[in-house]
């Protein structure tokens, strides 16, 4: 596979390119649901391919192609020249990469056991167990039930030198409990909705989720939901669990501080940002407990946005993003670092596959425990009139990403510091900085996660790609909660 | 590029291999160009060239599929072997069908029709792109704004071959450019795709966008409430786009589809007409469905009322011998099926609402309109309940307060929390429908609507 990236770079080089890179990259999936007892797809697939990038007269040209005969890479590679210098013809300045040392390395994600290696049946009859235990609560009335490995291994070259070869491996599996009754459907899903959890890990990670353990109590919450009280319309003390300040912090810090967006290249599709250039290291973004970082390295966790090397041969860093609740740090790559006066890429440049050119994407976007034990039980004692809001059920966010609303699947009210019902359909909304500059108690890290976000879109062809969020469960105060149902 | 004679020999090859009592695959091969410009130059340029092979086996109740995008023997082997491996270890399931024969599949006829595929889409170059990247330039440049966006074009080929003799193959192009202008507080957007790249006239959608942006120009926060909107077609199909995953036997049958207990009755206002109609002359795509099923017009929706769903062949049978089977209307394979195996079912994919008696313009929307809101498009839609149909989202790039029966001025954005059954009982007048795209929802024929009571929850600061 190194010799088909060479012989890319080799047919770039001849044409007269400043810059060429070239990805060879192999990707194996397995992905396995079940619904109602029956396995609802089985199915495994295989990808090979490479994508060559160049620049040519200043500007950017990428061409991929899955045949990899020399006469199809050479092709790929003069066509990615030719389109560079298209390119040149729409261009305002001439693109810059910020210097890097050409690494040459050797890096796999450390895993206790291939997920490959399990067989199905072993994986499908997890699955069912924990389809039966759903489907034994009366009242559950669809059960679904899902588990997914990848294994993505690249090569990677670079006209400056850059050899790296990188296996990424990564897991996930989760399930949802549905109750239809009435008028209503609700649903609980563990350890997380859309997908569960996930992170880059071996089949390790599945045995670790105790995930026959909680079927049984997540179907009753489904059922039990229907009898709960709806969730006021009003302002409130919100504690949100682990996985939804997960997301909480994807959608409100995550995309906003892609520096490409901030701009302007994603306009057209993802948007803009309210993080605007002059803010760096000045915004206030949150509360003094607000400690975020942007964390590639194996030694923050096996997140889905851990590695070695970025796909431009960038090595994994850790950035900080909020420290003690200013705003610090934007997600950058050789091509904008000069717009922030970085004299480096923070490396966080990732494309889908071979076929898609990388881009800015979030690596770990972590939020820090904090430092005062403190258990989620704890928190709850010490909250005397509030909502504890777990798991997601919608999200959106405006294309600054000012304004979001989130609904979760289950909540409960909190009186002196015990949960005392059950509340269904609990929504809460805000403006970013307004709803971080709120944030004043944070669980400590025994209850700290690196949940796994696999489905991350963003880009012109779309790319979906994972991205980690480390966070424990946290407290916010004057919040505006149960507008999605405002109206209606 | 992948062709259906190609593809007949690959199948061939993967028929010896097999040992499963029968055999499918689906091919796609497609050459994907897409060029993407933002602050007034062009920043990512790409192309690709790729070829799927994704094949499933039956044993006796069993199914599983492998794909691969490599056609030599030992990749083609290793994916067989995978998805014979994968069907093998699972309990038969007494409702999987055998694969349809070719008579069968084509019983509706192979749905004729004009062609999808232009060779002027075909032969559109790098630097034909950027020619035209460079004229949407020149049009921001003429009002002082800065513009992003993308112009792209393809041509793909996907086929259905399985070893009962189905062998159905479609070929098409396709072009889209999508445009946003960008003004210091303001902006404005426009996006068009067909396949024949001579329909698509990228000027006259950035003056169009340029407009917008100009128009909405130090935009004005108004409070929250319910408001007379008037939604471009854009803005409709990127809303009404989440029900039609409900528009299936199987969400049905799953209990997860706002439609269990409401087929047969007044769901929507009188005048809401919906059909599914692969063959309209405003739609793309193929022909058949992922068994290579014909894909039939039904009709959705009549004055309101909703009639029926779609069916893959399974879930037909499943529903006929159902507890709802009385209670759904019509029940016959409608060539609606993704390919197998999946737990979804189908789902109606190529849109068409029907037009009003007295088709309405926006312009002239706007000059009736004595107060109210015009939405260009929105944005981050997700479903807020799955039953009531409520689904929460922004507005985005260009939308303004009417007042007087005039557009009096931009507006910040709004988030909305709207049910999409409340909405379309409110619509007070529609305009001919046309092909409409967006980001949130498949492509669509589409009208825009003006609606009562549409319900905003809050303003966002821009
Ligand atoms: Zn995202």
């Amino acid at each position: 596979m190194k010799t088909v990236a060479h012989q890319a770079l080799d047919a770039a080089s001849v044409r007269g390119v400043t810059y060429a890179d070239a990805r060879v990259v192999a990707i194996r999936n397995r992905s396995l649901t079940t619904k109602n007892g029956r396995v609802g797809h089985a199915s495994e697939s295989e990808s090979l391919g490479i994508g060559v990038r160049v620049i040519a007269d200043g500007a950017w040209g990428f061409a991929a192609s899955a045949d990899l005969s020399r006469a199809a890479v050479e092709a790929a590679a003069a066509r990615a020249v030719e389109i560079a210098r298209a390119s040149a013809r729409v261009k305002r300045e001439d693109v810059r990469l910020a210097p890097e040392p050409a690494a040459v390395a050797e890096w796999t994600t450390p895993y206790k056991v291939d997920p490959f290696t399990t067989s199905v049946e072993q994986n499908l009859d997890l699955l069912l167990k924990v389809d039966a235990e759903m489907r034994a609560c009366p009242g559950v009335t669809l059960a679904e039930t899902g588990m997914n490995f990848q294994r993505e291994e690249s090569w990677f070259l670079s006209s400056e030198g850059a050899r790296i070869h990188q296996t990424k491996y990564s897991t996930g599996a989760g399930y949802t409990a549905y109750a239809f009754a009435g008028s209503e459907i609700q649903k609980r899903s563990y350890p997380s909705s859309f997908g569960g959890q996930w992170q880059n890990r071996g089949y390790e990670l599945i045995k670790e989720m105790k995930l026959v353990e909680n079927a049984r109590r997540v179907a009753e919450e489904a059922v039990a939901l229907h009898r709960a009280e709806q969730c006021p319309e009003g302002v409130a003390t919100i504690i949100l669990d682990g996985s939804q300040l997960g997301l909480q912090i994807h959608e409100s810090i995550g995309h906003p501080i892609e520096l490409d967006r901030v701009l302007g290249m994603e306009a057209n599709f993802a948007g803009t940002s309210f993080l605007t250039l002059e803010k760096l290291g000045n915004l206030r973004y949150g509360s003094e407990l607000v400690n975020v970082v942007a964390d590639a390295r194996q030694e923050h966790g096996p997140g889905l946005g851990t590695f070695a090397y970025d796909d431009e041969g960038v090595a994994a860093q850790s950035t900080p993003i909020i420290t003690n609740g200013r705003f610090t740090g934007y997600l950058s790559s050789r091509e904008t670092a000069h717009a922030i006066g970085a004299v480096r890429s923070g490396g966080t440049l990732r494309a889908e596959s071979w076929n898609r050119l990388p881009m800015i994407r979030m690596t770990n976007v972590s939020i820090l425990p904090g430092e005062k034990p403190m258990t989620l039980d704890q928190l709850i004692a010490a909250t005397d009139d509030g909502i504890y809001m777990e798991t997601n059920k919608s999200w959106s966010i405006d294309d600054k990403r000012y304004n979001f609303q989130f609904g979760c699947e289950i909540a409960w009210e909190i009186k002196h510091g015990k949960r005392v019902r059950m509340l269904k359909n609990p929504s809460y909304s805000g403006i970013t900085t307004e709803f971080w500059n709120s944030m004043d108690a944070i669980c400590s890290r025994d209850e700290w996660t690196l949940w796994g976000t696999p489905n991350c879109g963003k880009g012109q062809p779309q790319q979906v790609v994972g991205t980690g969020h480390g966070a424990s469960p946290a407290r916010f105060r004057n919040i505006r909660v149960g507008s999605a149902y405002q109206g209606s | 590029m992948l062709t259906k004679e190609k593809a007949a020999d690959i199948f061939d090859r993967i028929r010896r291999f097999s040992s499963a009592d029968e055999v499918e695959a689906i091919f796609t091969g497609s050459r994907f160009a897409l060029t993407r410009f933002a602050n007034n130059a062009i920043h990512q340029n790409v192309e690709e060239e790729n070829s799927i092979v994704s094949i499933r086996t039956n044993f006796a109740g069993r199914t599983a599929r492998a794909t691969t995008n490599q056609f030599d023997g030992e990749s083609l082997q290793r994916a067989i072997t995978a998805s014979e491996n994968l069907a093998r270890v699972q309990t038969p399931d007494p409702d999987l069908l055998p694969m349809p024969t070719s008579e069968e599949a084509n019983a509706a006829g192979e749905g004729a029709r004009a062609t999808r595929f232009f060779s002027q889409t075909v032969a559109i170059t790098p630097a034909d792109r950027a020619e035209v990247v460079e004229g949407i330039v020149s049009v921001a440049g003429k009002h002082k704004l800065a513009t992003a966006g993308i112009y792209s074009t393809s041509e793909s080929g996907e086929g259905i071959f399985n070893s009962r003799g189905l062998a159905n193959w479609h070929r098409q192009t396709l072009a889209e450019v999508s445009i946003t202008m960008l003004a210091d507080d303001s902006s404005g957007w426009q996006k068009l795709n067909s396949p024949d790249v001579s329909n698509l006239d990228s000027i006259r959608l950035a003056e169009t966008a340029a407009q917008k942006a100009v128009e909405s120009a130090h935009p004005r926060e108004i409070a929250p409430g319910k408001y007379r909107v008037i939604l471009e077609p854009a803005a409709v199909l990127d809303m009404v786009g989440f029900m039609f995953w409900d528009y299936s036997g199987v969400a049905i049958l799953d209990q997860r589809s706002f439609l269990n207990d409401r087929i047969g009755t007044q769901v929507f206002g009188e005048n809401i007409n919906i059909s599914d109609d692969a063959a309209h002359p405003l739609q793309a795509g193929s022909p058949f469905d992922g068994e290579g099923m014909t894909r039939q017009r039904v009709q959705l929706v009549e004055n309101g009322v909703v009639k029926r769903v779609v069916y893959a062949r399974a879930t037909a049978r499943k529903m006929k011998n159902s507890e709802y089977a009385g209670k759904v209307g019509l029940i016959e394979p409608t060539g609606h099926g993704f390919p197998l195996p999946n737990e979804v079912g189908e789902m109606p994919l190529n849109i068409v609402f029907g037009g009003p008696e007295n088709p309405q313009s926006v312009e002239q929307m706007v000059a009736s309109t004595e107060r109210g809101v015009l939405v260009t498009r929105l944005w981050y839609i997700r479903e807020v309940d799955p039953y009531e149909k409520i689904v929460t989202g922004m507005t985005r790039d260009g939308t303004f307060l009417v007042e007087d029966g005039k557009i009096q001025r931009g507006l910040r954005n709004f988030r909305f929390n709207q049910s999409l059954i409340s909405m379309l009982s409110n619509v007070d007048t529609m305009s001919a429908p046309v092909r409409a795209c967006g980001e949130e929802s498949f492509d669509m024929v589409t009208p825009a609507m003006k609606v009562k009571e549409f319900n905003f929850t809050e303003a966002t600061k821009f």
